[in-house]
C-alpha cells in the first residue's frame, strides 16, 4: 500500500514535468530519482543541495525535475522511464537500489545518459558515481576511539549492502588505532529512514553500554537521543550539529553540487562519458562537518588523519587487512582495490556481528 | 538504571503511537466502518502536532492540534463513506495518499526545528522507586492518556448503553436502523473519535518520542495499528496488550542485535506480521463455523432509505 502511495506521487509528479516540457526545448533537461522526501535532512536532502547549486551554477542552461518518495527495486523503473520519456536528457537516480531498474532503462533509451548513485553496474549511456565515505569514517573511527570511555561504539546499520559494511569496516579500523580493544556493536534496522526506530536502536546501543553512537541512516534522531543520554554521536550525510550542540564530534557532509555541475556541463558541452565517479575528501565530495566537543589533541589527530587520506599517505584498507576470522585478505596492491570495497561483503577483524543473510 | 528497566521504557515508549492509532480505529471499526487512512491521519497529526508546539511552545497545545488535524481529515473521510456512500477501503487509501502530502506541504516550513519533548512526571518519592518507579511514575503524558484511554474505551463497549448501540449498528446496521438507532450520526461520532486517536498517536512522535519534524515519519505505523486491530480481534484488553507486543518485539531485536545473538534482523522485523497471520488463523480455527469474530457490517455501505 505505501508502494502504490508512492506511485501515485510519483506519477502525479511526472505530470507537472511533463507540463513544463514544451517550453524550453533548447535546455538541457536533468531528472532526479530521490528516495526519501527531500526535506529528510539527510540522504535526499543532500541530493537535493546538490541539485540547487547545479542550477545555481548554471542557470537557465539547465531545467530540473525531481521525484521524490520513489521506493527503491523494480517499483522505480516506472519512476525513472517517466523521466525518460517526458524529455530528460541527464538522469541521476540517487540511491543503490535503483540500479537495476536504472539499468533496465538505461537500455531501453540509448540516447539517454543516466548516472546511478554508489552502484556497480555499467552501460555506455549509464555512469555510476559516488562518494569514498569511507575516508570520512575513517576518521569518526579514530576520533570514537579516542573518545569513548567505555570501550564500546553504537553503529546504526541500514541495509547490507557493500557501502555501509565498508563503512562498519573502516570505523573499526580507525578506531583500533587510538584503542586497539575497542568494541563495535552494531543494530541492523532496515530502512534508510525511520525516525523512530533509529531512536529506539540509539537507545538500545546506550543501554548496552555504548558510549559514541554513530548511524548509516538518514534521520538525526539517534543524535538526540544521544544528546538526552550525555553521550557522543556523529551526524550523517549533513552537517546535524543543531540537533546536538554538545553531542556531535564531527558528521560526514555529502556535498555532489560540484560533481552534478561537472557532469551537466559535460552533457551540454557533448562530451559526457559513462564513467565510475568514486570521489573522497580529496575530490571534497565528501566533507567533514568542524570537529568539536573534543579536546584538542583529539581534534588535531582528525585533522591530521584527514590531511593524511588527502594527500594520500594513509589508506584506511591499507593491506594487510584482515579479514573477520583473522586471515589476511586477498591483495594485490598497497591497499584493496577498488573493487574490493566497492563490493565488499565481509567485515574484518574486531567487529562483533554477522552480516545478515550470510 | 538497568537494563531490563530501561528496555521496559523504551517498549512502552514505543508502543504508544501504536496503542493510541489502533484504539480509536477499534471503535470505528467495532461500529462497521472500515478506515483505512489510520497511516494519512497519523502523519497529519504529526505535522500538524508539531507546528501547533512549535508556535506556541506547549506539549498540550500540539498534542491538541494533533487532535484537531485526524479529526479534520477524518471528516473528509466522513464525508466520502457516509454521506456519499462511497467505497470505504478506496476513500481510505485516498485519505492515506492525501494525508502524507498534505503533511509534507504543512510541515515543509518546520523541517529542520526542534522543541522541547513532552515533560515526564516526577514525583518526589515515587518516580525514586528503584525499578518501578520511572516505568510507573515517571512516563510523559500521552502514556497514562493511551492507558486511560484503552479503559474508558472498555468501559464504554461494553458497560454503556451507547457502546452497545455502537456495537449492534456494528453488527447489523439494518437491523440497529429498523430500531431507529441513527447509524449514520453515531457512525460519524465513531470516525471523528478514531481520526482523534490516530492524530494524537501521530502527533506523538514528534511532540515526545523524536522531537523533530520530518515528512514520512510515521514510517507505516498507521499501517501496524490496523494490524493490530485485527490482532485483538476487536477487543480493548488484547488490543492493549497487542500493542505492548508488538513494541517488545521492535525494541528486543535491536537489544538481541546489539549483544550480537545471531537472529536475523529481518525475521524479527516481520514478527509483528506474523503475529498477526498466526492470531487470525488461531481465531478463525477457533470459531469454527460459528463464523468471523470481525463486527458483521464492517466495511459495508449503509444506505438510510432502504
Amino acid at each position: 500500500m505505501k508502494k502504490l502511495m508512492m506511485t501515485a506521487a510519483a506519477a502525479a509528479l511526472a505530470i507537472v514535468a511533463t507540463g513544463f516540457s514544451a517550453s524550453a526545448a533548447e535546455k538541457l533537461k536533468v531528472g532526479f530519482i530521490y528516495l526519501g522526501p527531500v526535506g529528510d535532512l539527510g540522504w535526499t536532502y543532500m541530493h537535493e543541495l546538490g541539485r540547487q547549486a547545479m542550477v545555481k551554477e548554471l542557470g537557465d542552461k539547465v531545467e530540473t525535475t525531481y521525484l521524490e518518495n520513489v521506493s527503491e527495486g523494480p517499483d522505480s523503473e516506472r519512476s525513472i522511464e517517466q523521466l525518460a520519456r517526458t524529455g530528460h536528457q541527464l538522469i541521476f537516480t540517487t540511491s543503490f537500489g535503483y540500479m537495476d531498474p536504472t539499468l533496465k532503462v538505461a537500455k531501453k533509451y540509448p540516447k539517454i545518459k543516466f548516472e546511478h548513485a554508489t552502484g556497480f553496474k555499467n552501460a555506455p549511456n549509464m555512469g555510476t558515481y559516488s562518494g569514498r565515505f569511507y575516508e570520512g569514517r575513517y576518521i569518526q573511527g579514530v576520533i570514537a576511539g579516542k573518545m569513548s570511555k567505555t570501550g564500546t561504539l553504537g553503529y546504526i546499520a541500514s541495509f547490507p549492502i557493500p557501502e555501509v559494511i565498508s563503512g562498519i569496516n573502516a570505523t573499526i579500523l580507525g578506531a583500533q588505532t587510538t584503542n586497539p580493544n575497542i568494541k563495535l556493536k552494531v543494530i541492523w534496522v532496515n530502512t534508510w529512514f525511520d525516525p523512530g526506530k533509529e531512536a529506539d536502536a540509539a537507545k538500545a546501543l546506550a543501554d548496552q553500554g555504548a558510549d559514541v553512537i554513530m548511524q548509516h541512516t538518514d534521520s538525526p534522531a539517534a543524535m538526540q537521543v544521544a544528546a538526552q543520554r550525555g553521550i557522543y554521536a556523529f551526524g550523517q550525510d549533513s552537517d546535524m550539529i543543531k540537533f546536538g550542540p554538545k553531542t556531535q564530534l564531527t558528521s560526514i557532509v555529502n556535498n555532489w553540487g560540484p560533481y552534478y555541475t561537472r557532469a551537466a556541463k559535460a552533457a551540454l558541452a557533448g562530451t559526457w562519458k559513462a564513467e565510475d565517479t568514486w570521489d573522497g575528501l580529496k575530490e571534497k565530495m565528501v566533507v567533514m562537518a568542524p570537529y568539536t566537543n573534543m579536546p584538542d589533541d583529539v581534534k588535531a589527530l582528525a585533522q591530521k588523519t584527514e590531511a593524511a587520506i588527502i594527500g594520500g599517505t594513509l589508506h584506511p584498507f591499507k593491506c594487510p587487512v584482515l579479514g573477520q576470522d583473522g586471515k589476511a585478505v586477498e591483495c594485490k596492491g598497497a591497499n584493496l582495490e577498488p573493487g574490493q570495497i566497492l563490493g565488499m561483503n565481509f567485515y574484518v577483524k574486531g567487529v562483533d556481528d554477522k552480516i545478515p543473510g550470510k | 538504571m538497568g537494563l531490563l528497566e530501561a528496555i521496559i521504557i523504551s517498549v512502552i515508549a514505543a508502543s504508544t503511537p501504536l496503542l493510541l492509532a489502533a484504539a480509536g480505529e477499534l471503535v470505528v471499526e467495532r461500529s462497521g466502518v472500515l478506515n483505512l487512512g489510520t497511516e494519512g491521519m497519523m502523519i497529519m497529526g504529526a505535522a500538524c502536532g508539531f507546528a501547533g508546539a512549535w508556535l506556541t511552545g506547549s506539549t498540550f497545545i500540539g498534542a491538541l492540534f494533533g487532535i484537531a488535524a485526524g479529526c479534520a481529515l477524518s471528516l473528509v473521510f466522513a464525508a466520502l463513506t457516509l454521506g456519499l456512500a462511497v467505497n470505504q477501503v478506496a476513500a481510505g487509501l485516498a485519505l492515506t495518499i492525501l494525508g502524507v502530502g498534505l503533511s509534507g506541504l504543512i510541515g515543509a516550513g518546520f523541517v529542520g526545528e526542534k522543541i522541547t519533548p513532552a515533560p515526564h512526571l516526577y514525583l518526589p518519592v515515587l518516580t525514586g522507586i528503584p525499578f518501578v518507579g520511572k516505568i510507573l511514575f515517571g512516563q510523559d503524558g500521552f502514556v497514562y492518556f493511551s492507558v486511560a484511554l484503552v479503559v474508558a474505551i472498555w468501559w464504554f463497549l461494553y458497560r454503556t448503553r451507547a457502546g452497545l448501540v455502537l456495537r449492534a449498528i456494528g453488527d447489523s446496521h439494518t437491523s440497529a436502523h429498523a430500531l431507529g438507532y441513527p447509524v449514520l450520526k453515531i457512525r460519524l461520532l465513531a470516525v471523528l473519535f478514531g481520526g482523534g486517536c490516530a492524530g494524537l498517536g501521530g502527533a506523538f512522535l514528534p511532540l515526545a518520542y523524536t522531537p523533530f519534524f520530518i515528512p514520512g515519519m510515521t514510517a507505516g505505523r498507521g499501517w501496524i495499528a490496523l494490524a493490530l486491530v485485527v490482532f485483538s480481534s476487536w477487543m480493548p484488553g488484547r488490543l492493549a496488550a497487542g500493542a505492548y507486543l508488538f513494541g517488545a518485539v521492535t525494541i528486543l531485536q535491536l537489544h538481541a542485535q546489539a549483544f550480537g545473538l545471531g537472529i536475523p534482523s529481518q525475521l524479527m522485523s516481520a514478527l509483528p506480521y506474523l503475529a498477526t497471520v498466526v492470531v487470525l488463523v488461531l481465531i478463525s480455527r477457533a470459531r469454527g463455523s460459528a463464523g468471523s469474530v470481525a463486527p458483521a457490517s464492517l466495511g459495508t455501505v449503509f444506505v438510510p432509505d432502504r
